[in-house]
């Protein structure tokens, strides 16, 4: 299958649309983990009735079109050392979000960077930011390097501090 | 975790390959036997301190809906209130956080409808308002924690 430019523009839910039946057997058959034997994707292959050089074509197709973001380990922070894992949020003007988050999104430390929406008054943040240190106090520096490079755009933040996770699975495709 | 489990780690965060056979390939990047990427992978995964090993889908790419949803619960009912939470298949994600708005998940659903449906059953079983905070602009995802 030609992977376009075009193809990679249209929207998410002809991407979606997009999806056949084996390529949902192929993310069913994935989406807890990949196996670990030497010939992963011939094990894939057998589980979904067609070759492994069918599986490997898809999901690079899939991954062309974004929706295998990559194929990759994910660390538990924790255990790697990173204690402190602070998921900052800011209240910056409206009409200079975009800016902005894209310059925060580009520091090295931040691991995920979002425009979302706020609740006023219980809320009032739009600018989320995720930071991960080895204690708080190296944590509260990336904070206020982030402050800084905000600067007067900065009308508010606060840093929300991972205590425990409750729970943490992939994505789940039901049927 | 030794030198060797660092170097596996920080490769295989930042990808892996579409190819016959992918941990043979990596093993040579690394150095090392494919029976002991192997092993070592499983042992990773087996204590935790990988979550995970494989392709990240884009929920909101096959059709589906991402959003973090936030929640202020009352600290007594914690407990509580979190299995009700994490019976959800819905819910990939749940965080504790020190703040008052101290229950932080994330919902992948497959369809953008099921994530209201899902806070509104939450909200029903557990008498607490849920704020429902999707994703307007995304400007950067990518973990890359070196080790």
């Amino acid at each position: 299958m030609m992977n376009t430019v075009a193809t990679a523009h249209k929207s998410e839910l002809e991407q979606g649309a997009l999806l056949d039946e084996i390529d949902r057997k192929i993310i069913r058959a994935t989406q807890s983990g990949l196996p670990l034997v030497s010939r992963p994707y011939d094990d894939v292959a057998s589980r979904v009735g067609i070759s492994a050089g069918e599986v490997i074509a898809r999901m690079h197709t899939m991954q062309q079109r974004g929706i295998i973001r990559r194929i990759a380990a994910v660390p538990n922070h924790y255990s790697l050392g990173y204690k402190s894992n602070g998921m900052t949020v800011w209240d910056v003007p409206d009409d200079r979000v975009n800016e902005l988050g894209r310059q925060v999104g580009v520091l090295g430390f931040v691991s995920h960077c979002y425009h979302r929406p706020r609740y006023l008054p219980d809320w009032p943040y739009n600018l989320f930011a995720m930071v991960h240190a080895h204690n708080r106090d190296e944590a509260m520096l990336l904070v206020s390097r982030i402050a800084d490079l905000l600067g007067d755009a900065d009308r508010g933040h606060d840093v929300l501090f991972s205590q425990r996770i409750l729970k943490k699975t992939g994505l789940r495709l039901s049927t | 975790m030794d030198e060797i489990d660092r170097k596996i780690i920080n490769t295989l965060q930042t990808g892996f390959p579409l190819s016959e056979e992918p941990y043979a390939e990596v093993a040579d990047q690394l150095g090392v036997s494919e029976k002991d990427l192997l092993n070592r992978l499983s042992g990773l995964l087996e204590n935790k301190v990988l979550t995970r090993f494989g392709p990240m889908y884009d929920a909101q790419k096959l059709g589906g809906a991402f959003s973090l949803v936030a929640v202020r619960v009352p600290e007594g009912d914690f407990h509580r209130i979190a299995e009700i939470v994490n019976s959800y298949p819905e819910v990939a994600h749940n965080y504790q956080r020190d703040h008052d708005f101290n229950m932080w998940y994330v919902l992948a659903t497959e369809t953008p409808e099921k994530i209201n449906e899902v806070n509104y059953d939450i909200e029903q079983r557990t008498g607490l308002k849920v704020f429902n905070m999707p994703k307007l602009d995304e400007y950067y995802i990518g973990l890359q924690l070196p080790v």
